[in-house]
């Protein structure tokens, strides 16, 4: 099982080519407010983290999603 | 503040009006004919309608259209399961059936509503679809009223699906797979094949858009899976008549009986009125041409091919092969929205697509091929995307032929 902050990094590193303004991530960072992804960049994100833990990664959990925190501990619970 | 949200696209409207162009507001003063209109006070090619046949200016179906608003008045003024059940939408659904060679068909009141409600009724909770990420904003809705786990694929691609379907385990014999025959923005073909294989190999409903596919493809027009020989392992095919067809409407249709109890528990069926018999009567009609006349989906074909053609030879970048929607991508807003605009004074109506009605983050200058486009038009909508060259509102790309 790999640990929170393995999945908050790993994020921090897909998110690096989407993080135009290159702002200082962390857990509260939100994906839209402060990164500034549109819906289909969201979505495109959504596809790395996929590939990379091969899991899939349900749309209803979407909504519930604001922070790299809440996306890191979503990855978690699918990849359990 | 409850509005805040909106302001972005208020801002976009306020852009667009300073620039003095309405790509979302276009208003047709005249239909001249199926390619041939008065918009915003110019003459101009119709070349972004999705009328691919022409029908909604033939002849017969206006006759046929004429006779029913005679003979039934304007509207049903009720849902189906009230008082707006016609002899004419029974006469729809019975031949909508026979015309895909399966013994069951629902009939709605827009294509809109036949996805959406299919999707949303079919999978419930505890169910898992699968939909390709491009799905139309219909099956989006409709999946997210559905209660289901709804999981995307990618975009055309079988081996992904058969990837998400393997890490279902046992819940994929029980999944509802979401494809289309064309899709809308690009004019893409589904690779029904290897998805109706994928389909065999783990097990799943397969479920199948044709809205812009119906007449279009296939030997007698069923769409994208009859063309690909794979109709016996499709579940449920959706559809408009809003396109081929020339009216408004949709359907559903099957093999399966239960779909006589599924069109009982979707709620885009029952608390919306239905069709006027006079759309209805319209859509029988251009049914039974499109049966009876080949050669249109032929000439449909050949303008296609004139147009991808000739915009791929001025080295725009156009889809990876020629298609009835022939869609020019472009990476600037603002230069795709000029480019739009010139069009239009050259005469030349298409369709400005934004993100995320896009399939990605580029803007799409999209046009829609008809069978009743004459060759001279397509030559005149090629001559338009010329100039936008000559002007410097577009580069081609190195790759031109």
């Amino acid at each position: 099982m790999t640990d929170y902050q393995e999945y908050l990094n790993f994020l921090y590193s897909a998110l690096e080519s989407q993080n135009k303004n290159q702002l200082a991530l962390s857990e509260d960072t939100t994906l839209v407010a402060d990164i500034g992804l549109s819906s289909l960049e969201v979505m495109e994100f959504i596809e790395k983290i996929e590939d990379h833990f091969d899991i899939s990664i349900p749309l209803n959990i979407l909504p519930d999603v604001n922070t790299i925190g809440d996306l890191a501990k979503k990855v978690r619970e699918l990849n359990l | 503040m409850l509005f805040d949200k909106f302001q972005t696209m208020a801002n976009f409207q306020a852009e667009l009006a300073s620039r003095h162009v309405a790509p979302f507001g276009a208003v047709t003063e005249k239909i001249l004919s199926a390619t041939e209109g008065v918009v915003q006070g110019r003459n101009v090619i119709l070349a972004g309608t999705n009328n691919y046949l022409g029908l909604s200016c033939d002849v017969r179906c206006i006759k046929a259209a004429q006779e029913a608003v005679a003979r039934w008045g304007t509207g049903t003024t009720g849902s189906r399961l009230a008082n707006g059940s016609f002899t004419e939408h029974q006469a729809l659904e019975t031949e909508i059936a026979q015309f895909y060679g399966v013994g069951h068909a629902i009939v709605f009141s827009t294509g809109y509503s036949a996805t959406m409600g299919m999707c949303a009724t079919l999978a419930g909770q505890g169910d898992v679809i699968l939909l390709d990420a491009d799905s139309h904003a219909s099956i989006y809705s409709g999946v997210k009223q559905s209660g289901a786990e709804v999981i995307r694929f990618k975009h055309n691609n079988p081996e992904d699906l058969a990837k998400r379907l393997l890490r279902l385990g046992d819940r994929a014999q029980n999944a509802l797979i979401i494809a289309e025959g064309i899709y809308s923005m690009l004019g893409d073909v589904a690779p029904l094949q290897e998805i109706a294989a994928v389909k065999r190999e783990y097990g799943g409903c397969l479920f199948v858009d044709e809205a812009h596919s119906m007449g279009v493809l296939g030997a007698t027009g069923r769409g994208a899976a009859q063309a690909a020989g794979v109709e016996a392992d499709v579940d449920f095919f959706a559809g408009t008549f809003s396109k081929s067809l020339g009216s408004v409407g949709g359907f559903c249709v099957s093999r399966h009986p239960e779909l006589e109890a599924i069109r009982f528990c979707i709620s885009a069926y029952i608390f919306t009125a239905s069709s006027s018999p006079s759309v209805v009567a319209s859509t029988r009609e251009a049914l039974r041409i499109i049966t009876a006349e080949p050669q249109l989906r032929q000439k449909l074909w050949s303008n296609a091919h004139q147009l991808y053609a000739g915009l791929k030879a001025l080295g725009l970048t156009v889809g990876p092969s020629a298609s009835p929607v022939v869609a020019v991508e472009m990476e600037d807003r603002s230069a795709t929205i000029d480019c739009w605009k010139a069009l239009m004074e050259a005469g030349v109506y298409v369709n400005l697509v934004i993100p995320p009605a896009s399939p990605s983050t580029n803007f799409l200058l999209r046009n829609s091929v008809s069978a009743a486009h004459t060759t001279a038009q397509i030559d005149t909508i090629i001559a338009g995307y010329a100039s936008l060259i000559t002007a410097g509102l577009i580069t081609p790309n190195s790759k031109a032929q």
